[in-house]
């Protein structure tokens, strides 16, 4: 690989037209970079009014809109309408205090809205980890077959097989949970919420399968032949070889792949929204319905009042899924995929 | 003691991949088995009657492809032109190269319910409102406002990862040769890219591509507020309109028809329409690699 | 790709040719179906005008209205203070409201459930966490499993003001995406209860509910809602942001005649007149 850029030398030459051709690809490029700033600064732009104190104050004089056409008969109307007025809910009345946004409830939609978020990031980890409990030693197992035991025509059919799995979309996923899963296990167990976590969870457990295994395999398949080799040579059985010489020597990659499923399984929304029963409770009980961070998004922006405290507390919440998946990210990213790669050079 | 734990540990695995292998052909056979005696031509050609209990799916396709054609129009050249920098101007050491190298993986790892967000934060309410401002008389809103133009482009960003990605692996796997020849002869390096590097890395394009058009046509929270309607009357006309769309309309048929027994046909083989779409053109893109890989490894 | 190309510049270009329709109608889901069948009626009998309909939520119909993207606005909800005070900063009006149609929430339970009746108490106890056993209204001795809607919906904010008085849902309430979701998980789960609107399901009943505990208990029956006999129901919606005119006021006119009423029967709603 050292080669290649010695190629280029031969290209000294300045030529206007190359270096136009030079310029825009750099320019493309940079798009995958601004797009990040971007996310970082829209998202958090819309949040951003919670944290300003200057709430401004909605005029207290009563709004009634004109009616047209004739008053259809008042004695139709439910009796306990007149209330309506007093209690209007929503609306820019809520403050989103940090006590508030601390708070163990969620009740967004209220005379007093509360905008806690600790049932809403409790239900996100309880989900997340009930999906990585189950994916996690699955995927892992799978890919040590794949990678080790397999025969290296079986080996091409699992591979693209279970990678298969990651091209489901997710809502096609909820839709099997919501329908299939939740009334299966529901009778085969018995217990009281037909929705709950374990369900949200197991249904998650299938988007995150291929990406522990795709990148647990790629991790396994990796580790230099001449350590297997050795191994061997050294009469150890292949499985011993597998279990104490290829998965430790993979463990950074492994690392990697259960920190990456953490964070698509933490963002995922759709699958979430269908299968979890949506009830933001703070409880540890895996049998209880739970709402994650994303499912309140995407349940709840599409009739917000654009402006409102609520709306910008959903932007909050994004803000808030962008940052805990940039830094997954960037963990996986900067130290353990480096640590892999420098063990494998030997500079560990 | 040792032959009985090796066994354990070769079966325990073993198992592990026919676990999640019958899941998958479950998964398959229960949308296939349920879906398929609603799924007629008059299906796919005929749009949703009687509040989306009767009738069929012309609109939502309509909606999905027009969907993820502008998004790869949009996203694919940026997708290429990225993986160009990376594969034929990139230097390990420098920032720059960091930087976008960075991007694409913080990209891939972005939940799509963020892009959701950005592209309502960014696309209709800075740029949109910002155009609306400029353009339109006073207080009208067209561009300000959820459409199809908005969600193609979030989904755009969505899936430039998966392009960059599967163009940077087809363009490393064209033979350093090829590239010497065309330099030798005299062509500049802007020639051989052109002339002799992406001819010969048309089938990744290609498979990077489908990948993104599979993936855009199935992912729904990064369009739930920025362009996909519950229900339109008409195909979306121009850019501005909004669109039906095969994910969401799965998920409004599974949780809000007024009439749960009579749509269940309707749900499962609109899945099943979505699974043939993604499954498809993922399986074609999982064939296009393997065939690149093989031809590269000789 | 030239045809790409072709399609492209088509699209973009006729963004300016059919700018020219004269009525747009956004908002409400519920309501999408009910603007759709009144503009396709509409329509037939003149054929001047075209009518535009899209859904999107109360919510972005109002925004919409305030922005003056479209001409009228479906909600099922009325308009919330902070959006009037908005219009009114806008256009110095506070728009104009026209009840279009009724719709009748109903109370789900699961067939096998003893329980027929619910008294209006009994229901709020039971949304808000006070009653939780089936036991406590004559049914079985099994835990209430309580379902209702997004707080997103129109139908959410209805229930809470006229049914719970204002008081907040139990937090172990599980909130489905749409009235299907709860039907669907209502007919699978043999104590459950839910809210929503007209459904039609196998496997589901609608509770009668009596006004208070001892009057007599309705069933919500296109005559009983019209009569008020049965007590959870809302309007639904129309809002412009003046007072119509033209074209639109036939059309809105037509809405509300017995012609544009007899739509609102077929789609499951019932007339306001």
């Amino acid at each position: 690989m050292t080669t290649e850029k010695n190629i280029y030398s031969l290209d000294r030459k300045f030529r206007p037209g190359d270096g136009i051709a030079r310029f825009v690809v750099h320019s493309v490029s940079f798009i995958s970079f601004a797009v990040i700033l971007l996310i970082f600064i829209f998202v958090f732009r819309e949040a951003l009014p919670i944290f300003s104190s200057t709430e401004k104050s909605v005029s207290s004089e009563y709004l009634q809109s004109e009616t047209y056409g004739d008053e259809p008969g008042d004695e139709s109307d439910s009796e306990l309408s007149d209330e309506t007025v007093l209690l209007e809910t929503g609306g820019a009345e809520g403050r989103a205090g940090l006590r508030n946004l601390l708070s163990r409830e969620w009740q967004p939609v209220s005379g007093q809205p509360k905008y806690g978020l600790i049932p809403l990031f409790v239900g996100s980890l309880k989900v997340t980890f009930i999906a990585l409990l189950i994916a996690a030693p699955l995927s892992i197992l799978a890919a040590l077959y794949t990678a080790v035991f397999a025969s290296a025509k079986l080996r091409e059919l699992i591979k693209p097989t279970i990678e298969l799995l990651a091209g489901f979309p997710s809502v096609v996923i909820g839709f099997f949970a919501l329908i299939t899963l939740a009334s299966f296990f529901q009778n085969l167990f018995g217990y009281t919420y037909r929705l709950n976590a374990f369900i949200g969870g197991l249904a998650l457990s299938l988007a995150v399968i291929p990406i522990i295994f795709t990148i647990t395999e790629e991790a396994l398949s990796s580790v230099p032949r001449e350590m297997t080799e050795a191994s061997l040579a050294l009469g150890a059985t292949r499985w011993q070889t597998a279990l104490f010489v290829i998965l430790p020597a993979a463990t950074p990659g492994v690392f990697a792949a259960l920190i990456l499923g953490f964070g698509r399984a933490f963002g995922e929304t759709m699958i979430v929204l269908m299968a979890t029963g949506n009830a933001a409770l703070t409880s540890f009980n895996f049998l209880e319905p739970v709402r994650t961070l994303s499912a309140t998004i995407g349940a709840e922006m599409a009739e917000v009042v654009f402006g409102d405290t609520h709306y910008n507390v959903l932007f909050l919440i994004g803000s808030l899924l962008f940052i805990i998946t940039f830094a997954l990210n960037a963990v996986a990213e900067f130290y353990i995929r480096g640590r892999l790669l420098k063990r494998f050079r030997g500079e560990d | 003691m040792n032959k009985s734990m090796g066994r354990i540990v070769i079966s325990a695995s073993a198992l592990s991949v026919i676990a999640i292998v019958t899941v998958i052909a479950y998964l398959l056979f229960d949308i296939f088995w349920n879906g398929k005696n609603t799924l007629s031509w008059a299906f796919l050609t005929t749009a949703p009657t009687d509040g989306m209990m009767q009738g069929g799916i012309f609109p939502v396709i309509i909606g999905t492809v027009s969907l993820v054609l502008i998004m790869s129009i949009a996203g694919v050249p940026v997708g290429v032109i990225t993986a160009l920098y990376l594969s034929e101007y990139a230097r390990r050491t420098s920032v720059f190269t960091k930087m976008v190298r960075f991007a694409v993986n913080t990209l891939a790892g972005v939940p799509s319910i963020v892009f959701g967000l950005f592209g309502l934060g960014f696309f209709i309410q800075f740029i949109g409102m910002n155009l609306d401002r400029a353009l339109m008389p006073a207080g009208e809103l067209h561009w300000g406002q959820p459409s199809l133009l908005w969600a193609s482009l979030t989904m755009a960003l969505l899936t430039l990862p998966v392009v960059i990605v599967a163009v940077e692996e087809a363009l490393r796997a064209v033979p350093e040769d090829l590239r010497a020849a065309s330099l030798a002869l005299g062509a500049t390096k802007w020639q051989t890219i052109l002339k002799v590097v992406l001819p010969n890395a048309t089938s990744g394009i290609l498979t990077g591509t489908i990948l993104a058009v599979g993936r855009g046509a199935g992912e729904v929270a990064p369009i739930l507020f920025t362009g996909a309607a519950y229900f339109l009357p008409h195909l979306p006309e121009s850019l501005s309109d909004q669109f039906m769309n095969l994910g969401y309309h799965v998920y409004i048929l599974a949780t809000q028809s007024p009439d749960v027994e009579a749509t269940k046909g309707l749900q499962y083989a609109t899945v099943l329409i979505l699974l043939l779409v993604t499954f498809g053109l993922n399986l074609i893109a999982v064939m296009l690699r393997y065939k690149l890989r093989k031809a590269s490894r000789q | 790709m030239k045809t790409v190309m072709i399609i492209l510049t088509a699209m973009l270009f006729s963004t300016a040719l059919f700018a020219a329709s004269d009525i747009t109608v956004k908002g409400s889901d519920t309501m999408v179906i009910l603007a759709q069948r009144w503009a396709e009626f509409y329509m037939e009998q003149n054929s001047d005008i075209t009518i535009q309909v899209t859904g999107g939520g109360s919510g972005v119909g109002i925004s919409a209205l305030i922005n003056g993207t479209t001409d009228i606005c479906n909600a099922s909800r009325p308009m919330k203070p902070s959006e009037r005070d908005k219009l009114k900063q806008r256009y110095n009006s506070l728009g104009v409201e026209i009840k279009v149609a009724k719709d009748g929430l109903s109370v789900y339970l699961n067939d096998a459930n003893p329980v027929a009746e619910l008294s209006l108490d009994q229901v709020k106890q039971i949304y808000t966490g006070k009653i939780t056993n089936w036991k406590q209204v004559g049914g079985n001795d099994a835990k209430i499993i309580v379902y209702g809607r997004e707080n997103s919906s129109g139908t959410y904010v209805y229930f809470k003001d006229n049914v719970l008085g204002g008081a907040d849902f139990t937090s172990t309430m599980q909130s489905m995406p749409g009235t299907a979701a709860v039907v669907n998980t209502v007919i699978k789960d043999k104590n459950a209860i839910g809210f929503g609107g007209a459904a039609y399901a196998v496997g589901i009943k609608y509770a009668k509910i009596k006004k208070t505990a001892d009057s007599p208990a309705y069933e919500p029956t296109e005559e009983n809602v019209k009569s008020g006999d049965y007590p959870i129901s809302r309007f639904l919606y129309l809002y412009t942001r003046s007072k119509p005119t033209g074209d639109m006021k036939k059309y809105i006119d037509w809405i509300l005649s017995a012609e544009g009423q007899a739509v609102v029967s077929k789609v499951g709603y019932f007339p306001v007149r």
